[in-house]
């Protein structure tokens, strides 16, 4: 079997367990596993652009963008379809980020960082300052119904639950293919030596705006989720902190391979929650010292882990 | 031979090129037609304008003034990667390829883009490691002879594969026109000839028009069919390489064969 093979049969056995285990969880841990898989998505966005060399400090743009898109389709236009408010969502970021790659495509390493930390303030502060979107208290959203089928409490729960796992998959298929493509193989010749992309026929600020843009289109996806998960908005998801958090995952999870995105997102989350219940006034020096180790024994991330196994595997192997 | 008779069909042909930058003359009156197949040297001192040429046409230039058509269309001013695209590839001075990969990645990506042609979509929905690339990449690897550094990295690679890995993946999309920028630098003297064998062969086999920059004038007799000669932006002399180097001014003024007896003779 090819590798890719090899690779999707891994993910759909994992996707399953994942799926079929949730009945038997308690609320809370579904409740958890559903910000940490719609979260995963936006940490997708970022291995994207990481593997490319850029780090964007501003991804909670595209995540609050998604939303509050959700929102206030529900609040204005009545709508309560999960699916059709979640693809909205995305869709809603991935404008925004077209748009906005224009200007970012153009920068590289710490001006790309802080553009996007920039843009990503912006909308903080037109959000905390519009009162009529309940400023920084934000607002809830409305119960939201499945293609007619209306569940609620634990239902729902699981409902959102696996919207947010099958979401999942699609991304996670479209952007492993999308590695294996040639944009997105381009990553690590930009990375070294862009003179040479160019000189190949390839516009490399073209090539950056679609990463953005691929970005941007997760990152909403991730907020539409996290936002009916949550049930509730606020121009907290916009804020610098978020997009930190997601930083703080991606250096965790790595840019080796797309699962990575999503075990580092449930782990971060699980580690968040034990250190909050075991040491709640001590919990972010906790994760501080996990992002510490991390960077110093597993510079590669948690994806890195696989690797190092399936080579030390290789080498038994006759 | 007859190699600097005007083609009536040239595959490259310049008119009247000039390039200033304020007040500084880069290239003046330049107007050469290459036929197909042909492999020029270009020589000249430092600032004489050989890189200038060659900027101007692979599009890393605008010229001030004057025309290049390729293959009878008119490529001046053309962005240089819309020059790619068409059939006109170049390598560096300094090789620039890509430290972090594999000899074999690095030829695979030169030759998955040259088969997407460059489009954004195209580039998205197309596997970078398809059959036809990888069969184009190994072809490529075996034409430079570099084989036995197909899996090495290519920062740990010695100067000459850099260069021939260089010259491959300019190579490795099938461009009618090639212009190499001092293919033999950095390389030791020893070295120089057999890397240029390998180089010429290769491209002959592709039927690669070829103008190559270079200073050392034993390799430029052996291996160009023409030189042209680059003096203050323009070319002094034309011709087959016994012709140009035998030149007076061309010694007086580039090679510095002959002593200077006719020195004060051309200010």
């Amino acid at each position: 079997m090819t590798m890719v093979g090899r690779h999707h049969l891994v993910g759909g056995l994992m996707f399953l367990i994942a799926a079929a285990a949730a009945p038997a969880l308690p609320e809370w841990v579904v409740s958890l596993a559903t910000i940490a898989f719609a979260n995963a998505l936006v940490v997708l966005g970022l291995v994207v652009l990481w593997r490319v060399g850029l780090v964007s400090f501003g991804q909670a743009l595209y995540y609050c963008i998604g939303a509050y898109t959700v929102a206030l389709t529900a609040r204005w236009a009545g709508v309560t379809d999960a699916f059709l408010l979640v693809l909205l969502g995305g869709i809603g970021a991935g404008v925004v980020a077209f748009l906005v790659g224009f200007l970012l495509a153009r920068y590289r390493e710490i001006f790309f960082a802080m553009l996007s930390l920039a843009l990503s303030m912006i909308l903080y502060g037109v959000l905390v300052k519009t009162e009529s979107l309940g400023s920084t208290d934000g607002f809830t959203i409305s119960t939201p119904t499945f293609l007619g089928y209306a569940p609620h409490r634990e239902e729902l729960g699981l409902s959102l639950y696996w919207l947010t796992l099958a979401v999942d998959a699609i991304g996670a298929i479209l952007v492993g293919a999308y590695f294996r493509s040639v944009s997105g193989s381009l990553a690590a010749p930009i990375r070294d030596n862009e003179i040479r992309v160019e000189f190949l026929g390839v516009s490399v600020t073209r090539i950056i705006h679609v990463k953005v843009a691929i970005a941007g289109i997760l990152g909403g996806f991730g907020g539409a989720l996290a936002a009916l998960s949550i049930g509730h908005v606020d121009p907290n998801m916009a804020y610098w902190t978020t997009s930190g958090g997601f930083v703080f995952v991606t250096i965790l999870a790595g840019a080796g391979s797309v699962a990575a995105a999503f075990v580092g997102s449930l782990a971060f989350e699980a580690l968040r929650s034990f250190a909050y219940d075991v040491m709640p006034s001590l919990w972010q020096m906790t994760l501080g010292s996990v992002l510490l180790l991390t960077i110093l024994f597993l510079p590669d991330g948690l994806g890195s882990l696989a690797a190092r196994l399936r080579r030390r595997g290789e080498a038994n192997t006759p | 031979m007859s190699n600097t008779d005007v083609n009536s069909n040239p595959i490259l042909a310049v008119h009247d090129l000039h390039k200033t930058f304020g007040s500084l003359v880069a290239a003046r009156d330049i107007n050469v037609s290459v036929p197909s197949q042909q492999t020029v040297g270009v020589i000249g001192a430092n600032g004489a304008g050989k890189t200038t040429f060659i900027n101007m046409i692979t599009g890393h230039l605008t010229p001030s003034k004057g025309n290049i058509l390729f293959e009878g269309r008119d490529i001046t001013g053309m962005p240089s990667r819309e020059i790619t695209k068409i059939g006109i590839s170049r390598s560096f001075q300094v090789a620039q390829i890509f430290p972090s990969m594999t000899v074999f990645d690095n030829m695979c990506v030169a030759a998955a883009i040259a088969r997407t042609a460059g489009g954004v979509l195209s580039n998205m929905t197309t596997p970078v490691r398809s059959e036809a690339a990888i069969a184009e990449a190994e072809a490529t690897i075996g034409l430079f002879q570099i084989d036995k550094y197909r899996g090495a990295t290519a920062s740990t690679l010695p100067q000459g594969v850099r260069k021939l890995l260089d010259i491959g993946m300019a190579v490795v999309g099938w461009p009618r026109l090639l212009l190499l920028d001092e293919p033999t630098s950095g390389i030791s003297i020893e070295e120089k000839f057999d890397l240029m064998q390998v180089v010429m062969s290769a491209l002959k086999s592709r039927k690669i028009t070829v103008l190559f920059v270079e200073h050392d004038m034993d390799i430029v007799s052996r291996f160009a069919d023409r030189v042209l000669a680059f003096y203050d932006g323009t070319v002094i002399a034309d011709g087959t390489a016994e012709q140009a180097l035998g030149d007076p001014q061309v010694q007086e003024l580039i090679t510095g064969v002959k002593l200077k007896t006719a020195a004060g003779a051309h200010a």
